[in-house]
């Protein structure tokens, strides 16, 4: 502890050299801790996903879509308690055609008392006293109900976009071809915070009405009252579609979920490479500049033995010297970066907002603390070995 | 005290795979309180004969006893604390950090006090400073002092924590000759009045005749031991 004020002076002795080194630990960890939250974010959207929800789909591809006519056997299978039915629509918006956001027309009066515990109507158009709403259907979307070309929109897409409720939007479709208006009659906002808030819901009605195509499904929904029925429920659901030009394939919302996550390969894995390495070659230029530093003081060092200073106290001086740059970049890097991820509304397209875990903060952490703790070894390893005599370079 | 026994005293070095005898045998007695000066031509084995009566090396052979200690018997991390606690060292070239101040490099062997306050530390400092006649300096950095002045703070750093054995390795031999005769002035001094036992390494025969005794070595062994005229 007394040596902690000559630890600190030390450090100041080339501010420059200190500070860059402690920036390129900065950024080292930023890049670590940000490339983890992606992966963090993948997970966590397939975490959030429920168990108790089963999905049905074209057993072929997801592309491929389903006859409006499973809907009925589905609802009949024993233990399945509320299906709904979704089509991902795909459009653009034509002010900004790069901005992807996800939009999906549901069948709302089945879909949302589907999704009642995972979020909640932020903002409504007022409606009519005494218009009806579905049972099960939050009554503030009351007026989103009852207006075919009506949509929901995630809060977060509504600020990014800088939309307004009661706004008249367009899309462009690209599965479903034309001009697309819709009038924002709701907003909705997760009560998970790793669930997406930049999705948009309009009436499956609407698309098939004005698209003049066969009604048919993208996905089946449906939830269960006993959710540990559901491997046995998604089998029987598959077997009765088994032998027909409609096969399909059952599983977990979380599973379906996760099987998007797949589909990005290992990426997850080669971030996680990517991180290493940043923090790898961090590491070999933090033990470097320790090296140059303690080098630099050969004689300083032999003289602090001379006066009494133990070969412990001596390794544990150039270790902290180490230890502190490391921790102060790490600690730097790994918050900024989450707190950067989490607050200034950064995402990976087609997935809920950036989550980076405290796990992940407190391993880039761990990862600047075994940085400091290596690169200071050999180092402090040297100092504390040095012989009084060599390094005084005098023989009389 | 401060009484020091050289007894039959080897010291080889190995370079690469040659040895270099330094010192052959010697054998020496300083008496406590006593101001000795080592002369001798260069690699006549002063410089090495003080590390090892400081304890910053150990004997090929032979014993060093301070004060009925055997330096030579004693652990690393043990002749690390004996150090601290009863020799103060003057090097040539001053050897202080240069990133602190006069009064924080005097108070670094303080450091090693255990139980005394940051307060207690400056104070004994201020102190040491005050005797080398540097009060008024206590803010300054080596950069900031003449080559006397960073010679009397390391005399200070010296004596800071009131060691009985001061040994100085040709303390005035990078200072011209007014600031040489102000650090001979102190070492006598710090003789006189404070009884440290002195043994001082110098080439210089007018910092010799400071001493109380001339000790002479050549090739590793005493050519000539005997009082200053």
């Amino acid at each position: 502890m007394e040596l902690l004020p000559l630890v600190w002076t030390n450090l100041m002795r080339n501010k420059l050299r200190t500070i860059l080194t402690t920036l390129s630990v900065f950024v080292a960890l930023f890049l670590f801790v940000l490339l983890h939250g992606i992966t963090d974010t993948l997970t966590a959207s397939t975490q959030v996903a429920s168990e108790r929800r089963l999905v049905t789909r074209n057993k072929i591809s997801l592309v491929f879509p389903l006859p409006m006519s499973q809907y009925e056997k589905i609802k009949a299978v024993p233990g399945v308690s509320a299906v709904s039915w979704s089509n991902w629509f795909g459009g653009q918006d034509p002010v900004d055609s790069r901005g992807f956001f996800a939009q999906f027309a549901v069948d709302a009066k089945t879909y949302f008392p589907l999704y009642a515990s995972d979020i909640e109507i932020a903002q409504a158009s007022p409606a009519p006293a005494g218009t009806p709403v579905p049972p099960g259907v939050d009554p503030k979307l009351a007026a989103f109900m009852n207006q075919r070309d009506a949509c929901v929109v995630g809060e977060k897409l509504l600020l990014k976009r800088g939309w307004k409720l009661g706004q008249t939007i367009h899309l462009n479709g690209t599965i479903y071809p034309g001009s697309w208006p819709y009038v924002i009659r709701a907003v909705y906002r997760p009560k998970i915070k790793a669930l997406d808030a930049e999705t948009m819901f309009f009436h499956w009605d609407y698309l098939y009405e004005k698209s003049n195509r066969q009604a048919q499904v993208g996905i089946f929904i449906f939830s269960l009252a006993d959710p540990s029925q559901a491997a046995t429920i998604g089998k029987r659901v598959d077997a009765m579609f088994e032998n027909s030009s409609n096969a399909t394939h059952t599983e977990t919302e979380r599973a379906f979920q996760a099987g998007f996550v797949s589909m990005f390969g290992n990426i997850p894995f080669v971030i996680q490479v990517i991180g290493l390495a940043v923090a790898f070659s961090i590491f070999l230029v933090a033990a470097v500049t320790m090296m140059m530093a303690i080098r630099e003081r050969t004689n300083e060092f032999a003289v602090l033995k001379t006066l009494g200073f133990g070969d412990g106290s001596v390794f544990l001086m150039v270790l902290a010297e180490a230890g502190a740059i490391t921790l102060t970049g790490g600690l730097a890097g790994s918050l900024l970066a989450k707190f950067l991820l989490e607050r200034t509304g950064l995402m990976v397209p087609g997935f809920s907002t950036m989550i980076v875990r405290w796990d992940t903060v407190l391993l880039g952490i761990g990862v600047a603390v075994l940085m400091g703790a290596f690169s200071g070894l050999l180092p402090a390893w040297q100092a504390s070995r040095l012989k009084i005599v060599d390094a005084l370079r005098k023989v009389g | 005290m401060g009484q020091i026994e050289v007894q039959n005293v080897r010291k080889v070095y190995r370079r690469d795979r040659f040895e270099v005898p330094v010192l052959d045998g010697l054998t020496l007695s300083v008496d406590g309180g006593e101001f000795v000066a080592l002369m001798g031509p260069s690699g006549s084995g002063k410089t090495t004969l003080l590390n090892l009566i400081g304890g910053i090396d150990q004997p090929t052979s032979g014993s060093i006893t301070v004060d009925g200690v055997n330096t030579a018997q004693l652990k690393s991390g043990d002749l690390s604390k004996w150090r601290a606690r009863n020799v103060g060292f003057i090097f040539q070239l001053y050897n202080l950090m240069p990133v602190l101040t006069a009064e924080e490099n005097v108070a670094l062997p303080l450091l090693l006090v255990k139980g005394m306050s940051g307060k207690e530390r400056k104070e004994r400092a201020r102190h040491a400073l005050g005797i080398v006649g540097l009060g008024e300096r206590l803010d300054h950095y080596p950069r900031q002092l003449s080559g006397g002045q960073e010679q009397r703070v390391a005399i200070a750093r010296a004596i800071v924590t009131d060691p009985k054995l001061i040994l100085a390795d040709e303390p005035t031999g990078d200072l011209d000759r007014s600031s040489a005769d102000e650090i001979l002035g102190l070492l006598e001094k710090l003789n006189a009045e404070f009884k440290k036992t002195i043994v001082m390494v110098t080439h210089d025969p007018h910092a010799a005749e400071k001493a109380h005794r001339l000790v002479h070595l050549e090739k590793g062994v005493l050519s000539a031991n005997g009082a200053t005229a």
